[in-house]
């Protein structure tokens, strides 16, 4: 190996490296900050919200020092509001649509959200209550940003909610799927935590389809929310790709949450083939893992990558390296079956658009060649809960779950289904804040379903 | 460049810039700090027989974040002897003979109080006496201050016992506790007064502390009123020097005080009649290095204007201002919205839909982006949007051609009596 490890990943390196990144707000930022919000009325930092968060409120009540009030508003809209301070691609939704982006500069909301939230957490307070209790039984399948969110929902109107979670924590992506630089896992937990408190009851390591039938489900349930998100990485389908020195990126961001990561990547030439946010947190992660040199590979251009434009400027600050228009082909390896090289070819953009609307890129004759690498890490997409959409027989296409655009129900009358699984072939976007906002939407459906006498605007805060 | 200087009933001054009696003119190392900062003049901390004085006595107001809007004292006069004081102003003219320091002065009610202290001030070569009739807490407990500036009776004796023995210039200075100013303001004069200077502090509690409950500031959980000054009081302030300007018995000079923080301040209280201003708290907050922006900014401006004395500024909006029975009712203007400036952010709408006459629309352009539109034959003119607008240039208030003569509200009055006379003698 080219690259040997210099030494071992270090307990305090790990600490060091994957500490949150960006500091918070300090109180004397966070009041001028606050107090820089115009309160403007029918705001479009709300419109702009998929959880339509009431953020001059939010921010008035921080400018007041009303931080219990400024959390509370925050956490009603948005139930994972204290990660989607730190995950949202606000310079897209609330801080774009600021009207002070072209008189000054945007408010910082996500910073504020953070502020106030950090407040809850920091004091351990209990925001919502349980509403009475009314009977009604709901499954929500999978824990994750949809899945906590509708329990919340469902809980706060007094339904007694099951998670059914696969993994040993809930939380989904935001709890092993976000780099701890940018979302320390304790955020997340945290969230989890007050869906718990509302009497939600959280069963951990079941997964639905193998430990537990849909049937059975169907019948003790009088709904189920189906919110399993999605899968790992899908095969690349190239040669090379069993090869030691192979990951995948959801694997790899995943072991730097869950403790010390066994990887080693310290002074390692990293490839990441992909460009969205995934591919982008694979990147920063492996450079704080300690690789020397990690390339992005793509074979479109930075017009077409997915990723955020925060996204992507810190992964230069971060010292990675983009290679555009170049194309995986091959994962060489040596005698004993480690990575030792990516063989890629140059593209070109032929000028044509795709069905997507994006130039079609082809390969350049003759170009290929081999970069030298000791680890290449998939971030190519996510596979589809197949299996789990199947054994409920639900409607489907090519693995994303088809649903009513209002009721998030799907073709099975007791069954909704919110956040990644229904995400893709078109439609939504990826967003932890989106996920959210449908598992809330979902769970007022079946509230309208199951007490049509009852408002769904959800009972106020404690 | 614009000549700065001043002559306020024959106190001359290099700049209008004058410290007020207070905390920063407490010592002649302070008033020369001040001198050399490049204030015109000081009136030196109240002299009187030394008091003792409460041990925490500042507290101040702070509007959305931003500290100091208003400030509060319960600070009384001078607490250090009148000889150390007579010694220090004595030395510090000395070294500025050129800048103005006035002593201000506050004894019992008594003729051969205020005789003895104006010898003992003068002998040591001040340029003016200033006469705190002013100062609303504790000294006013003890019959001086605002207690004594509260009967006019009393500031015209007063004032007139000083004159007996001053042989410079006598400044009275004014409490805003009061219901018409201009009522001390005459017997001042009538007193003898050769000029006046307003407003000291009005009477305030600045806060209570709502965790403890104890009132801001407190003395061992123990609270009394105090004085209350800086930028929140500036427009009080200015109404007082602008009735007292247009005042027909007063016609003497005004040293303007209150809340003056900016050289826009300086001249705001000068073309309303002041001759020149005094200044605290903005000192008590950035310090003595606040007068440079300050001489700056009205040279500059001076300059823009044409003007070469600030003595040109003085008196010119007085005429400007009269009661309300002559403002011309038939004058109209509306609310303008410029789209090119405007930043949507609904404030002027929701301040005229639930505070005003809900003539500002939201409506949506031919291409989709939400516009503001006042409607305006329903707009009374009354700034409130244009006053919460956050941006410049996004509302203007712009005044409306109608056929209608001018007609005030006493001209309106005496019409229509005139014309309820004429009819009266008809039928009778």
């Amino acid at each position: 190996m080219k690259h040997s490890a210099i030494t071992a990943f270090s307990p305090d390196m790990f600490m060091h490296n994957f500490a949150e990144a960006e500091p918070g707000l300090t109180s004397k930022g966070a009041i001028e900050e606050s107090n820089r919000c115009l309160y403007c009325y029918d705001a479009p930092c709300i419109k702009a919200c998929p959880t339509s968060i009431n953020i001059p409120s939010f921010i008035k009540r921080i400018a007041t020092d009303n931080l219990r009030g400024a959390a509370t508003t925050i956490m009603d809209s948005n139930p994972v509001g204290a990660s989607c301070a730190r995950v949202c691609p606000t310079e897209e939704l609330c801080e774009g649509a600021c009207v002070l982006n072209d008189a000054s500069a945007p408010i910082q909301i996500g910073m504020l959200q953070r502020y106030a939230t950090d407040w809850a957490i920091a004091n351990d307070a209990e925001l919502f209550k349980r509403g009475t209790d009314n009977g009604y039984k709901v499954a929500v399948i999978g824990g994750g940003p949809a899945g906590l969110s509708a329990a919340r929902e469902l809980a706060r109107q007094g339904m007694s909610v099951v998670i059914y979670e696969a993994r040993e924590q809930a939380g989904g992506l935001d709890t092993y799927g976000i780099v701890s630089f940018r979302l320390p896992q304790s955020i997340s937990l945290w969230e989890v935590e007050q869906v718990q408190k509302l009497g939600v009851e959280i069963k951990t390591g079941v997964r639905v389809g193998t430990d537990i039938a849909a049937a059975e489900l169907l019948e003790q349930y009088d709904a189920v929310v189906l919110a399993a998100g999605m899968g790992y990485v899908p095969p690349i389908g190239i040669e090379g790709e069993q090869l030691t020195g192979v990951y995948d990126a959801i694997k790899l961001v995943e072991q730097t949450k869950t403790g010390l990561p066994s990887v080693n990547m310290i002074g390692q030439h990293v490839a990441v083939i992909g460009a969205g946010n995934t591919a982008i947190d694979a990147a920063t992660c492996s450079v704080r893992l300690g690789a020397a040199n990690v390339k992005m590979i793509y074979r479109r251009t930075r017009e077409e990558m997915t990723a955020y434009d925060f996204e992507y400027e810190f992964a230069k600050q971060e010292g990675v390296e983009f290679r555009w228009l170049t194309l995986p082909k091959r994962i060489v390896g040596d005698d004993s079956g480690r990575v030792t090289h990516l063989e890629c070819v140059q593209m070109t953009l032929t000028g044509e658009t795709g069905k997507d609307g994006r130039l079609i890129p082809m390969p350049v004759e003759g170009s290929e060649f081999l970069l030298p690498v000791d680890a290449v890490v998939l971030a190519i997409g996510q596979e589809r809960q197949l299996s789990l959409i199947e054994h409920f027989g639900l409607s489907h296409t090519w693995g994303v779950v088809e649903v009513d655009d209002h009721t998030y129900r799907t073709s099975h009358p007791k069954v909704y289904a919110a956040g990644d699984i229904i995400f893709g072939a078109g439609r939504g976007e990826a967003m932890v804040v989106s996920a959210a906002q449908q598992g809330k939407l979902a769970a007022h459906a079946i509230i309208r379903e199951l007490l049509p006498q009852t408002s769904p605007a959800i009972s106020s805060a404690v | 460049m614009a000549d700065l200087s001043t002559n306020l009933a024959g106190i001359r001054s290099p700049n209008p810039f004058w410290l007020a009696s207070a905390p920063p003119t407490n010592t002649g190392y302070q008033v020369q700090r001040a001198f050399e900062a490049g204030w015109g003049g000081a009136v030196w901390k109240t002299l009187g027989d030394p008091i003792i004085n409460t041990s925490s006595r500042f507290a101040a107001v702070s509007f959305n974040g931003q500290r100091v809007a208003g400030f509060n004292n319960i600070e009384l006069i001078t607490d250090r002897p009148l000889d150390v004081n007579l010694k220090e102003i004595y030395e510090t003219k000395k070294r500025f003979p050129n800048h103005a320091i006035i002593a201000s002065l506050m004894v019992e009610p008594k003729q051969e109080k205020w005789h003895e202290i104006v010898k003992r001030v003068e002998d040591v070569g001040v340029d003016g006496l200033e006469l705190n009739f002013g100062c609303p807490h504790g000294m006013a407990e003890r019959g001086m201050g605002a207690a004594s500036g509260q009967q006019p009776d009393l500031v015209e004796a007063q004032t007139h016992w000083a004159k007996e023995v001053a042989t410079t210039p006598v400044i009275v200075k004014l409490t805003p506790n009061i219901t018409d100013i201009t009522v001390v303001a005459r017997h001042a004069v009538r007193g003898g007064a050769d000029a006046i200077s307003m407003i000291n502090t009005i009477n305030s509690l600045a806060g209570v502390d709502i965790h403890t409950w104890n009132t801001i500031p407190h003395v061992g959980g123990q609270g009394a009123h105090g004085g209350y000054c800086g930028p929140a009081v500036k427009p009080i302030a200015l109404n007082m020097v602008a009735e007292c300007a247009r005042h027909a018995d007063i016609g003497v000079p005004i040293s303007g005080i209150g809340g003056i923080s900016t050289w826009q301040d300086v001249v705001e209280f000068m073309l309303m009649g002041a001759t020149g201003v005094q200044v605290c708290t903005a000192v008590m907050h950035h310090g003595f290095r606040i007068v440079e922006d300050m001489i700056d900014g009205l040279s500059n401006y001076l300059d823009e204007k044409g003007l070469a004395s600030v003595e040109e500024l003085i008196g010119r909006s007085v005429q400007k201002y009269s009661n309300w029975g002559d403002l011309n009712l038939n004058y109209q203007v509306v609310a303008r919205i410029n789209e090119d400036n405007c930043i949507n952010c609904n404030k002027c709408h929701i301040a005229c839909e639930d505070a005003s006459h809900q003539c500002i629309d939201m409506l949506t352009n031919a291409d989709g982006k939400s516009v503001l539109q006042v409607r305006e034959e329903d707009c009374v003119g009354c700034n409130l949007c244009s006053i919460v607008c956050p941006v410049d240039g996004a509302i203007d208030m712009v005044a409306i051609e109608n056929d209608l003569p001018p007609m005030t509200w006493n001209e309106r009055q005496r019409t229509i009596a005139s014309l309820n006379d004429a009819y009266n003698v008809e039928v009778m």
